[in-house]
C-alpha cells in the first residue's frame, strides 16, 4: 500500500467472481447477438454457426447466477431481490432482467427453434430419452405447415425482442458500474456501451472458437465462409469496441480531472501487465493486425489472405487472445476501480488467493462449467446438421382417421 | 434458413388436438385475468395490512420528532482517538486496522505544499510527531464517520432495501437482511462502509441509534475530551448544532457529489477529501 | 382464426410460474417491510435495542456528585468519566457487582492527549514525556478531576510547544516571548478568556529591524518608509520563524 487510503479500503469488496460475472453475461450477450446476426439481418454465412451459438449462449446464461451466489455474504437470502427489490437500484434489476432474459428469450427461442426436432425425436426414441422429448415439447406435437411456419415467425420474433434484450442483460451490468459517482474510474456514461460492445465481440470470438473446436471433435469440414464471416464480424466489433475505449482514454486525458493523477499511477504500477500487456497490446492490437491481414474484412474483393489452415490457426489465436483481452478488460474495471483510494490519495493491492470462495481455483471451476454444460445440452439437443432427426418419422403413429401418407423431403 | 428445413408438404398431418378457437381462447385469457387479478392484489395486499405495532412498541420515542445531524470541529480536534476507540467499544466493531465505523485522519502540508495523509490504526492509539517539523506549513486532525447523507448513494444503491435512512435521519442497515453484496460499499464515496468479517452484512455507523433512542449521545461524543464532536438536531430546536452552525462557517465533505451529508466541519482545509 | 397449440401450453407455464412468484412474495415479504419506507421497519427496533456499554456523565454524576462537583469548574470539565475510567454502563445497571476497570496510575492514558505533537491546535497543555518528570506517574501531581499544574508554567512552550519548537530553530530563538507579547497572569489561567498581546504597527519590529535605527547590529535591516510601506511585518514573515 502507498500513499494514503481510507482505513475500511484496505480489503477489496469485489474480487475475481464479480470479474467474472460481466465476463460470463457478456459472452451469453455477444453470442445471442452473433446469433441474431443470421436470424434477423439474414447473414447467410454465418448458419452453420446459429444453433451453436443459442446452445452456448443457454450454457453460459445458467452458469451467470452462480459466480454472484459465491459472492454474497448471505446467498441464502439473495431471493430477497425478487421479492423486494429497490427500484432505484440497478442491481435490483439483476433478478427480473436475467429471469425475462433466461425465459422470455433464451429458453423459448430454443423452443420454437428445436420444437419439430424434439418431437421427432421424441418419437424416434424409446424410454427415458423419449419422455424426456416428450416432455420438453410440452405437448406441442402439431407438426403442420402452418405450425411450423408460426415456429419460425415465433423464433424470428422473439430473436428481435431478444436484441434489445441482450443489450439490457448486458447493459444494466455497465451501467451498474457507470452509475457510482463515488468511483472516477468506473462513473461514465460511456460504460455501459463499452462493456456492451466488448461482449459482442467476446460473444463472437467464443462461438468462433467453439465452432472450430466442435467442428474438430466431430471430424467435420470447418466452412470457411462461415469462419471468414466470423472473423469479419470481429474485427468490425473489435474496431468499435477499440473506438469506444480509445475515446474514454482520450476524453479522460482532455478533461484531466482531480482523479487523473491516482488513475495513471494505477495504471502504471498496478495495472501494466492487464491492462497495457494483455488488454492492448495482446487482447486488442494482435488479433486486430491478424485478422486485419487475413480475413476478408479490409478487402474490397471480399477474399481473405492465407491458405485456409492458416487462416484457421491465425482466426484460433486472434479469438483466444480476444478473449483474454475482453476478461482482462473486466479485470481492469472491477479491481481496478477498488486499487485506488476515494481520497484519491494512495493504492492498495489486490490478493487473489488460490482456493476459498473467491479464489482461482472456484473462477477457473466457475469458468469451465458452461463448457460442461454445453457437452450436455448439445448432446440432448444436438445443433449439427448430421444429427437431425429423420424426416420419415415426421408422419405421427397411425391415428384414427388420420391419412397415411408422410411427409418426405 | 428455416424455410429450407422445414417439411414441403402440404401433405403434412393434421394437427393434434381439437382446434382451438381464437374467440374461445381470448375467452379463456379474459376469464383467467378476472379471476386471478382480485386474488393478486388480495395477496399483495397483505404484507403492507400488518400493523405497525412492532415499532410502536419502542416506547416513548418518536422517530419522527428528530432529525440528527452532527460537527465536526477541526481546530478542536488533538488526535487523541479516544473516539475511534469508544466507538469500537460500544459498537463490537472487530479490533483489527481495516474496520471503522469512524477514524482520524492527520494531514501534513510542508512548506512546498506537499500533502501528506495518515492514519495508523485509524487514530485509535494517537499519532506519532509529523515527520519534518523544520518545513511545516499546516497540520492538523480530521476525524471522519459515516455523513449519515440527505441523498445517500448507499441507500439508493442497496438492491433490496437492507440500508434505509430512519424516519429521524440516520442510515443504517439492517443486518437480518442485507445480502452481502458489497454495492453500498462500492457506492459510498466517503469510505465509510465495510464488510463485517463474520456476521458478512454491511455495516457501518449507526450514530449509537441505540443510545439515541435513550436520549444519550453517541459514544463517540460522550469521550471527546475537547468538545470537537458535537451532536444535536438538524433542524428543529435548541441543540450543541444549532449553535455550531450558526458561529461557523461550515463545509460538508464532498460537496460536489451532492449526497448532502449531515455531518459540518468547521475549519475545513481544503485539501480534506 | 385457429390459435396455433404452442401458445396456450407455454402460456399455461407462464402463467403458474407467475402465479408462483406472485404467492412466494405474498408468504416471504417480511411483515413490516414497507411501512416507513423501502425497507424493513422492525429492524429499526432491533438496531435501538443493542446493549449500551458508555453510560454517560449524567449517569455518573447521579451518584458521584462529589467528584461531579470538583470536575465542573476544572480543566478536565469537558472530558467524561468513561475516558479514563472505561465503559460503565454495567456499572450503572449494577453497581455494587461490576465495578468500572481502574483508571491508569501509571503514565499511559495522559500522554495520549498531552504529549506533544505539533498536528494538536496550538494552546494545547503538552508535555514531552520523555523530560517531563520521567517515570512519575502523572497522578502524583496532577489531581485529574481537577487538573492544574502544581506551578504555573513559567515557559510559554508548555502549552505553546509548536511554536516553541519552532522559534527555537530561527534567528529569534534567543528572543524570550515577551519581547513581543505582553502575557497577564490570568492568561495563564483562563488562557480562552484573557489573551495575550500583539504587536500592532511596523514600529514595533523597526526597533530591531530599522536601518535608520537599528538596536542590533547584526539583525536584517529594511528602510522602513521604503519597505512595503503599506503592509504590515508579520503579513508576509512569519515572527517565529522568520527565516522560512
Amino acid at each position: 500500500m502507498q500513499g494514503y487510503i481510507y482505513p475500511n479500503e484496505f480489503e477489496l469488496q469485489w474480487g475475481l467472481l464479480i470479474v467474472l460475472y460481466p465476463y460470463v453475461t457478456g459472452l451469453v450477450a455477444g453470442a445471442f447477438i452473433l446469433a441474431s446476426l443470421e436470424r434477423v439481418f439474414n447473414v447467410k454465412e454465418v448458419q452453420p454457426t446459429y444453433r451453436l451459438a443459442l446452445l452456448t449462449a443457454l450454457a453460459f446464461l445458467l452458469v451467470a447466477p452462480l459466480p454472484l451466489l459465491g459472492h454474497l455474504g448471505h446467498p441464502e437470502r439473495s431471493y430477497e431481490i425478487f421479492l423486494t427489490p429497490n427500484r432505484q437500484s440497478a442491481m435490483a434489476m439483476f433478478g427480473f432482467v436475467y429471469a425475462w432474459y433466461l425465459a422470455v428469450v433464451l429458453l423459448l427461442e430454443v423452443w420454437f427453434e428445436w420444437r419439430k426436432d424434439m418431437v421427432l425425436w421424441a418419437r424416434q426414441s424409446t424410454g427415458v430419452r423419449r419422455w424426456i422429448y416428450t416432455a420438453l415439447t410440452l405437448g406441442a406435437t402439431d407438426l403442420s405447415e402452418r405450425a411450423l411456419r408460426f415456429d419460425d415467425k415465433a423464433g424470428r420474433w422473439i430473436t428481435i425482442i431478444g436484441i434489445p434484450s441482450a443489450f439490457l442483460l448486458h447493459g444494466y451490468v455497465g451501467f451498474i458500474f457507470g452509475s457510482v459517482k463515488a468511483n472516477p474510474w468506473w462513473s461514465s456514461v460511456l460504460m455501459p456501451v463499452v462493456f456492451l460492445f466488448s461482449a459482442i465481440v467476446s460473444g463472437i470470438a467464443l462461438v468462433l472458437i467453439l465452432y472450430m473446436v466442435t467442428s474438430l471433435i466431430r471430424a467435420r469440414p470447418i466452412d470457411m465462409r462461415c469462419l471468414d464471416k466470423l472473423a469479419t464480424f470481429l474485427f468490425y466489433a473489435i474496431i468499435v469496441d477499440v473506438s469506444l475505449e480509445a475515446l474514454d482514454f482520450i476524453h479522460r486525458l482532455y478533461e484531466s480531472e482531480e482523479s487523473i493523477e491516482i488513475l495513471a499511477q494505477m495504471v502504471e504500477s498496478r495495472l501494466f501487465i492487464s491492462l497495457i500487456v494483455l488488454q492492448l497490446v495482446l487482447g486488442t492490437l494482435v488479433p486486430l493486425l491478424l485478422l486485419g491481414f487475413f480475413s476478408p474484412a479490409l478487402r474490397t474483393t471480399g477474399r481473405s489472405r492465407g491458405s485456409e489452415e492458416l487462416r484457421r490457426l491465425v482466426y484460433l489465436l486472434g479469438a483466444l487472445l480476444v478473449e483474454v483481452g475482453i476478461f482482462s478488460i473486466r479485470w481492469n474495471v472491477v479491481v481496478g476501480g477498488q486499487l485506488f483510494s476515494k481520497s484519491l490519495r494512495g493504492l492498495t493491492v489486490y490478493k487473489v488467493e488460490l482456493l476459498g470462495q473467491e479464489g482461482l481455483a472456484m473462477a477457473a471451476a466457475l469458468l469451465a462449467l458452461p463448457f460442461f454444460i454445453l457437452w450436455g445440452l448439445v448432446t440432448l439437443l444436438p445443433p449439427w446438421p448430421e444429427a437431425a432427426p429423420s424426416e420419415s418419422a415426421a408422419a405421427p403413429p397411425a391415428a384414427p382417421g388420420a391419412p397415411a401418407a408422410p411427409a418426405v423431403r | 434458413m428455416p424455410d429450407e428445413r422445414r417439411a414441403a408438404g402440404a401433405d403434412a398431418a393434421p394437427p393434434q388436438g381439437p382446434p382451438l378457437d381464437r374467440r374461445q381462447f381470448v375467452q379463456f385469457a379474459l376469464a383467467a385475468c378476472g379471476t386471478a387479478t382480485p386474488v393478486l392484489v388480495a395477496l399483495t395486499r397483505l404484507p403492507a395490512a400488518r400493523a405497525q405495532e412492532a415499532t410502536a412498541a419502542a416506547g416513548a420515542y418518536d422517530p419522527t420528532e428528530h432529525l440528527y445531524g452532527m460537527g465536526i470541529d477541526i481546530s478542536r480536534c488533538i488526535g487523541c482517538g479516544r473516539c475511534v476507540a469508544a466507538c469500537k467499544a460500544e459498537n463490537d466493531v472487530p479490533l483489527d486496522a481495516h474496520h471503522f465505523n469512524t477514524w482520524v485522519e492527520r494531514y501534513t502540508i510542508t512548506a512546498d505544499g506537499g500533502v501528506t495523509v495518515e492514519s495508523p490504526n485509524g487514530g485509535m492509539d494517537g499519532f506519532p510527531e509529523p515527520e519534518a517539523d523544520g518545513t511545516l506549513r499546516r497540520t492538523f486532525f480530521v476525524p471522519k464517520l459515516c455523513n449519515h447523507c440527505a441523498n445517500a448513494p448507499c441507500v439508493q444503491v442497496c438492491p433490496v432495501g437492507a440500508t434505509f435512512t430512519s424516519p429521524d435521519g440516520v442510515v443504517l442497515v439492517d443486518e437480518q437482511y442485507c445480502i452481502g453484496c458489497r454495492y453500498c460499499i462500492q457506492a459510498c464515496p466517503y469510505g465509510v462502509r465495510w464488510f463485517h468479517p463474520t456476521k458478512r452484512v454491511a455495516a457501518k455507523c449507526t450514530l449509537c441509534y441505540h443510545r439515541l433512542v435513550k436520549g444519550k449521545v453517541p459514544a463517540c461524543v460522550e469521550v471527546c475530551p475537547t468538545g470537537a464532536r458535537i451532536f444535536g438536531e438538524v433542524e428543529h430546536g435548541a441543540t450543541p448544532l444549532s449553535r455550531f452552525l450558526r458561529f461557523n462557517d461550515v463545509q460538508v465533505l464532498k460537496p460536489h457529489l451532492n449526497t448532502r451529508p449531515k455531518v459540518y466541519y468547521a475549519s475545513l482545509d481544503g485539501e480534506v477529501r | 382464426m385457429r390459435i396455433p397449440d404452442q401458445v396456450p401450453r407455454l402460456a399455461i407455464v407462464f402463467v403458474v410460474a407467475v402465479l408462483a412468484l406472485v404467492a412466494a412474495r405474498s408468504l416471504l415479504v417480511p411483515a413490516t417491510f414497507g411501512d416507513f419506507g423501502h425497507y424493513r421497519a422492525a429492524a429499526i427496533d432491533s438496531i435501538a435495542h443493542r446493549e449500551v456499554r458508555f453510560a454517560g456523565r449524567q449517569e455518573c454524576e447521579e451518584c458521584h456528585d462529589d467528584i461531579g462537583a470538583e470536575r465542573v469548574s476544572g480543566n478536565h470539565r469537558g472530558l467524561t468519566c468513561e475516558v479514563c475510567h472505561g465503559p460503565a454502563e454495567s456499572h450503572v445497571e449494577d453497581p455494587f457487582n461490576v465495578l468500572p476497570e481502574p483508571a491508569d496510575q501509571q503514565r499511559r492514558l495522559c500522554p495520549l492527549c498531552h504529549q506533544y505533537n505539533p498536528s494538536r491546535p496550538t494552546g494545547f497543555p503538552q508535555i514531552d514525556p520523555v523530560a517531563h518528570n520521567p517515570l512519575k506517574p502523572c497522578v502524583s501531581c496532577h489531581d485529574p478531576h481537577a487538573p492544574v499544574p502544581p506551578q504555573v508554567p513559567e515557559e510559554c512552550s508548555a502549552c505553546h510547544g509548536s511554536i516553541a519548537r519552532q522559534k527555537s530553530l530561527s534567528h529569534h530563538a534567543n528572543l524570550p516571548c515577551t519581547t513581543c507579547h505582553t502575557v497577564p497572569q490570568q492568561h495563564k489561567v483562563t488562557p480562552r478568556a484573557v489573551r495575550a498581546s500583539k504587536p500592532a504597527e511596523r514600529t514595533f519590529c523597526a526597533q530591531c529591524h530599522d536601518a535608520v535605527k537599528p538596536r542590533i547590529e547584526d539583525a536584517p535591516q529594511i528602510d522602513l518608509q521604503s519597505h512595503y510601506p503599506r503592509d504590515l511585518c508579520w503579513q508576509c514573515h512569519y515572527p517565529h520563524f522568520p527565516e522560512t
